[in-house]
């Protein structure tokens, strides 16, 4: 059964302009989306396209213009539900050294439920709980300054978990890291989805990172473009490069064979997929 | 060089008085501050140095970085010192040359001025060597609390001030990375930071504080999203993972100072005032 966690009705939002400067165009024109609980959603697009703005009306950062967000049914819009809703949707931002307020590892992650008044017992346990599960535990004593950008992304994600919220979003949680520390990273986003089951939304421009989720929101100039699993979305590849966004290179490296006339067999979307279908070529002696 | 930089100076070991609760030291300490000034003889101000000593090395902190704290207070002390030598006045005369005649109350009161300088030293240092700065301004938190009721109608709170203590404390090697960093972008941009007098000098800082206070900003901004999205409301219903609890080690810190403090006041009664 589908439950829906987040909807956008008819969703619009302007940022607001300076006094004396003339209107801003709107940064989302009439979205319509839902989430529903247990996804995991990968929204892509390039700079500027409105995808952070999408991840902000979330959590009641920003309220549309017109229409409507709601989180399981409460209105991002109704004030006094705003902290109702962020105890359901957390938020990861891009940088990890803005959103770590201790000078402790174990004290930034129970800032949350410190905040939502939590039991110090239970506050503890589940401060253990959501660093053993970034893998952060062995260093829950160190400060934040003496950890790499990867980890400390991973602790701000704990900071999270440890509020029990239903679902995430994460706001291009990998912009700012090392490759190491984003494979790290987006591990840890794919085990809170399928271990623990909470719905998690992702913004990002990495493709290779979009592919991993189960289904692709691709956003550009304030609309949304596609919406499909990411063997659909990728599908298409034409339409994708001309709003500027790239393909994974797997699919890149299908397409450009295929120009040439060599054809590989699927939809190919992943590395092991292509290194198998380019054996496959080999073995028929077609190449 | 910047990696290694250690907020506030917490040395950790395992004593007594790292233990202790952070309200039980910073209440001793401000004690200590009090009783160091009423000594007026060798014999209280002997035990207060006793008791400073004793403090010292039951923390388990090296001696060496207690000295190397002292280190650049001692010319100082030296100055304070030499200068009351020759400007206190009464007592008997031990020496008088040409115009300069030295007393015997001159030179008690230097060898005092320096010795509580260098227990004041000792014994505020130890407070940061054996409490970590968040637990530190949790303590003042605690401690200040009733404070609130005068502050209440200012819509000010004890907790925001220590929020705000914690946060500097924070960022204070984030924004000792990001000034190396704009320090080095602006080098490679052709700044010269290193010669010209100090006024040349000073403007050349110019090109790295602007871009410093602008990403402050800029951070704050992003902060105050982060906190807001945690559910962050101020210092209402607010609880706390680490519960600070007065132990059967704070009872018996507490006590033992106490006691000794006792002893320095009657000792200071028993004996004549040398100051």
């Amino acid at each position: 059964m589908t439950e829906e966690f987040i909807k956008f009705e008819n969703v619009s939002f302007r940022y607001e302009n300076a006094e004396d400067e003339p209107e801003l165009p709107l940064a989302l024109k009439n979205i319509n989306l839902t989430v529903n609980k247990g996804e995991l959603v990968a929204v892509l697009g390039h700079n500027g396209s409105g995808k952070s703005t999408l991840a902000k009306l979330t959590n009641a950062i920003l309220v549309p213009e017109s229409g409507k967000v709601s989180v399981m049914g409460m209105d991002t819009a109704n004030e006094d539900l705003k902290y109702e809703i962020r105890r359901k949707v957390g938020m990861v931002f891009q940088n990890p050294d803005n959103q770590i307020v201790a000078t402790i590892v174990e004290d930034d992650v129970a800032f949350g439920p410190e905040n939502l008044g939590v039991e110090p017992d239970e506050i503890r346990i589940r401060v253990d709980e959501s660093l053993k599960a970034v893998e952060m535990y062995e260093m829950r004593q160190a400060e934040p300054h003496n950890l790499s950008g990867g980890q400390k992304q991973r602790v701000a994600i704990a900071g999270i978990l440890a509020m029990q919220t239903d679902g995430i979003v994460f706001d291009e949680p990998t912009a700012m890291l090392d490759p190491r520390g984003r494979q790290a990273v987006m591990d840890t986003i794919l085990k809170i989805n399928k271990e623990q089951g909470k719905t998690v939304m992702f913004i990002t421009h990495f493709m290779d990172e979009a592919v991993l989720a189960d289904r692709v929101i691709v956003v550009n100039n304030g609309e949304i473009m596609t919406d499909g699993t990411p063997q659909e979305v990728f599908s298409d590849i034409g339409r994708l490069k001309k709003v500027g966004l790239d393909v994974p290179q797997a699919r890149e490296l299908q397409y450009r064979l295929k120009e040439n006339g060599i054809d590989l067999n699927g939809n190919i979307l992943f590395e092991d997929e292509c290194v198998k279908a380019i054996k496959e070529l080999f073995q028929k002696k077609v190449l | 060089m910047i990696k290694d930089i250690t907020i506030g100076q917490y040395y950790k070991a395992d004593s007594v008085l790292h233990k202790c609760d952070p309200r039980t030291k910073l209440i001793l300490t401000i004690a200590f501050i009090v009783v160091i000034f009423l000594c007026k003889n060798f014999f209280s101000l002997g035990l207060m140095a006793a008791l400073t000593v004793v403090s010292m090395l039951i923390s388990k902190v090296p001696v060496k970085m207690f000295l190397k704290s002292m280190k650049p207070i001692i010319p100082l002390v030296l100055l304070t010192a030499i200068l009351n030598v020759f400007y206190t006045t009464g007592g008997e005369v031990l020496l008088s040359i040409w115009k300069i005649t030295i007393r015997d109350k001159a030179i008690f009161t230097a060898i005092f001025i320096a010795i509580r300088i260098f227990c004041l030293i000792i014994i505020s240092s130890l407070l940061t060597y054996t409490t970590t700065p968040t637990m530190l301004t949790d303590g003042i938190e605690k401690l200040l609390k009733p404070l609130d009721f005068i502050l209440k109608p200012f819509n000010f709170r004890v907790h925001t001030l220590a929020m705000m203590m914690t946060l500097a404390l924070r960022f204070i090697p984030t924004l000792i990375e990001e000034i190396d960093k704009i320090m080095n972008a602006q080098k490679a941009r052709g700044a010269d930071l290193e010669s010209g007098g100090i006024i040349e000098r000073a403007k050349a800082l110019i090109p790295i504080i602007i871009p410093l206070f602008v990403s402050s900003f800029r951070r704050a901004y992003e902060l105050a999203f982060a906190m807001d999205c945690r559910c962050y409301t101020g210092g209402d219903g607010r609880t706390r993972m680490k519960r600070m609890k007065f132990s059967l080690c704070d009872l018996f810190v507490f006590l033992s100072f106490i006691i000794i403090f006792a002893g320095i006041v009657f000792l200071n009664i028993k004996f004549d005032a040398v100051i």
